[in-house]
């Protein structure tokens, strides 16, 4: 009948005009992108840097003794060369057995020698943390402004207006966590012998599964919380726990056990060593398939409830 | 297909339970009309456009819009609506012409076509010049008139304003009239608004129905609602302290009388001949007219004359009134 029926909503058309105005309103305010770059940066610049715990463990910080004789009715034991009646151990031996002692407890914990390559990683999981949770805001202001209201009233399938801010907030994630891991490799991050551009893919996959996972769950809140206010101040409560709760600054081994069981679970901590695998450490096959198997496990688990929820508002 | 476009019965919504914002309303409206809910903020106009526009699901009742349910046949609604919602709902970051873009995708008309539909839109409502600025730059009649040209995208049947003109001056205000009055006659469009102005309503509408606490409490074209206020009003007041409706009453054309604060609201036929009749039986009794006014009947009269306030009255404060919108917001939201 009338000529308007014609025209045929799809999904994909939608989706694909909700996110190009997202994009071009994130891109026409270069101040915002800047500001969420610039606290990892921050992290990253000011503690990483000053965080040297190689330079901690080193033999400057301890008292050693000049000298320390040794007896020389002293047992000799096999493995010295015989002809030899005595040594005497100073300072620069002793000196020379802990110089490398920073390095090996760094590489034995944290599994590289410096910590500024550790904890920049961490910061890529912090912006695509940050990125993603603050992601349903955009959908309170639009729904407090009305566009949703005009949105809802064409045939635009439902699932474009929740997928686009999903989709949006995950690419948002994604080229942030590229500036934050350039910055890095300029400020010195040290890249493994098992790094090659193609590991950048993973590292996106990754960033991609966690964004999903974190943003759905976040829109849907954000859109059902009935006051503006709530969803910022839940983020801004539980986002320092759950940075110091996982591997981002320190590894897991290290904490008290109960920690270690948030740490295990906390989705981050998998992201992290997802890019840590793929970049600064020697590449574990094994423990990498184990990252991807939770992240993916993590943002299909949290997607589905999420789209349901903000699926069960927009319906209703 | 029936001639009735938008047919509603019984129509509820009720939020969080208890707050009735529409009470079981009836009302159609046939093609080619435009047709007016009036009342005060917070009256259900909103929230009934809402349901029509099928954002909102109705709690009770149903309504139908070109013969498809608004609740079961939501997107064939959905194509054949144009919306232009109380709010500058166009993206500031975006221009003119991209928001107007965005607005065919949504309704997912092919680019070719709506690359030029959308010159064509912004030619109508005179955006033409500005159709690549920001709208962030746009004053607030532009920025109507932009939200038009977006409900118009999809050649709609039947377009529905909520609130078209609120918040603009009286010259955008007009201007704006005239646009719809334009666009009702170039598209030969259906067109189902809410306003409380007074004068919107009776420069546009068709015909009205005057809304209240979520119920329609009179439906009519304004002429006949002036009429079946039955004659004219005539306004007196007296010097002395006393109530005098009986005397006023005895006159001759004399319908009703209301005493309002001693300023005596009297509706009477022929009151260029009344009102002196009036004003000579006042005197015969010793009391002193020290004011009088005559009026032909408004919808100002109307309006009085049916929900028992001044329009003026009902007129909140615009804190007043965000809050109460807040408040429907949380209700939604909860």
């Amino acid at each position: 009948m009338s000529n308007a029926n014609k025209y045929k909503p799809n999904l994909i058309r939608g989706l694909w005009a909700l996110t190009v105005r997202e994009l071009k309103k994130w891109l026409k305010d270069p101040v915002m992108v800047l500001m969420l770059v610039l606290q990892p940066l921050i992290w990253m610049g000011l503690l990483g840097k000053s965080m040297r715990i190689d330079a901690l463990f080193s033999a400057n910080n301890i008292n050693l003794p000049q000298q320390i004789p040794i007896p020389s009715n002293a047992v000799i034991s096999p493995t010295i060369p015989p002809g030899i009646p005595y040594v005497f151990l100073n300072g620069t031996i002793i000196s020379q057995m802990f110089a490398n002692m920073g390095t090996s407890i760094m590489q034995n914990t944290f599994g590289v020698a410096d910590y500024f390559s550790y904890m920049a990683v961490g910061m890529i999981s912090m912006i695509v943390m940050t990125t993603t949770m603050f992601s349903g805001m955009s959908i309170v202001w639009d729904r407090r402004l009305g566009f949703l209201d005009k949105v809802l009233s064409t045939p635009v399938p439902r699932g474009a207006i929740i997928f686009s801010k999903v989709l949006n907030a995950t690419l948002r994630a994604m080229f942030q966590a590229t500036i934050i891991l350039a910055l890095a490799y300029i400020l010195g991050l040290q890249l493994s012998s098992t790094f090659t551009l193609l590991n950048l893919l993973g590292i996106y996959a990754a960033i991609f599964l966690l964004g999903v996972g974190l943003s759905s769950i976040f829109i849907a809140f954000s859109l059902r919380s009935t006051r503006m206010e709530r969803p910022m101040q839940i983020i801004s409560l539980i986002m320092m726990p759950l940075m110091f709760a996982s591997n981002t600054f320190f590894p897991i081994s290290l904490m008290p056990d109960w920690m270690q069981a948030i740490a295990r679970v906390n989705p981050l901590s998998y992201v992290t060593d997802a890019v840590r695998q793929l970049t600064i450490l020697t590449l574990d096959a094994s423990a990498l398939i184990m990252d991807f198997m939770y992240l993916s496990i993590f943002a299909a688990v949290l997607a589905a409830i999420g789209i349901v929820l903000s699926w069960k508002y927009l319906t209703k | 297909m029936s001639n009735d476009v938008i047919k509603a019965e019984g129509l509820t919504k009720v939020f969080n339970k208890s707050l009735v914002a529409v009470d079981h309303v009836n009302f159609s409206v046939k093609e080619g009309e435009i047709f007016g809910f009036l009342g005060p903020n917070g009256a259900g106009k909103t929230t009934t456009i809402n349901m029509l526009i099928t954002v909102l699901k109705p709690t009770e009742g149903k309504a139908s819009v070109l013969d498809y349910d608004i609740a079961k046949q939501a997107n064939e609604v959905r194509k054949v609506i144009g919306v232009v919602p109380q709010e500058y709902t166009a993206d500031e970051d975006l221009t003119g012409y991209e928001n107007i873009i965005l607005c065919a995708d949504l309704y997912g008309i092919p680019r070719e076509i709506s690359k030029k539909r959308a010159l064509e839109l912004l030619e109508l409502v005179e955006l033409s010049h500005f159709k690549d600025k920001r709208v962030e730059t746009y004053s607030g009649g532009m920025r109507r008139r932009l939200e038009l040209a977006c409900g118009l995208v999809n050649r709609p049947k039947v377009l529905f304003l909520d609130e078209p003109t609120l918040g603009l001056d009286v010259q955008t205000r007009t201007a704006t009239w005239n646009y719809i009055k334009r666009l009702k006659k170039e598209y030969g469009m259906t067109l189902f608004m809410t306003t409380h102005y007074l004068e919107e309503a009776d420069a546009l509408c068709d015909r009205i129905a005057i809304i209240d606490h979520g119920k329609i409490i009179v439906t009519g074209t304004p002429s006949e609602l002036k009429e079946g206020l039955g004659g004219d009003i005539i306004t007196i007041g007296i010097k002395e302290n006393e109530d005098v409706s009986e005397i006023i009453r005895g006159v001759k054309n004399v319908k009703e009388v209301k005493n309002e604060d001693g300023a005596y609201r009297i509706k009477a036929e022929a009151g260029e001949v009344t009102a002196p009749l009036i004003i000579e039986a006042l005197r015969k009794k010793g009391y002193t007219v020290t004011k009088l006014s005559l009026t032909e009947p408004t919808l100002n009269e109307v309006y009085l004359e049916y929900t028992g306030k001044a329009m003026r009255d009902t007129e909140e404060s615009k804190e007043a009134f965000i809050s109460q919108r807040i408040t429907l917001r949380r209700a939604r939201g909860g």
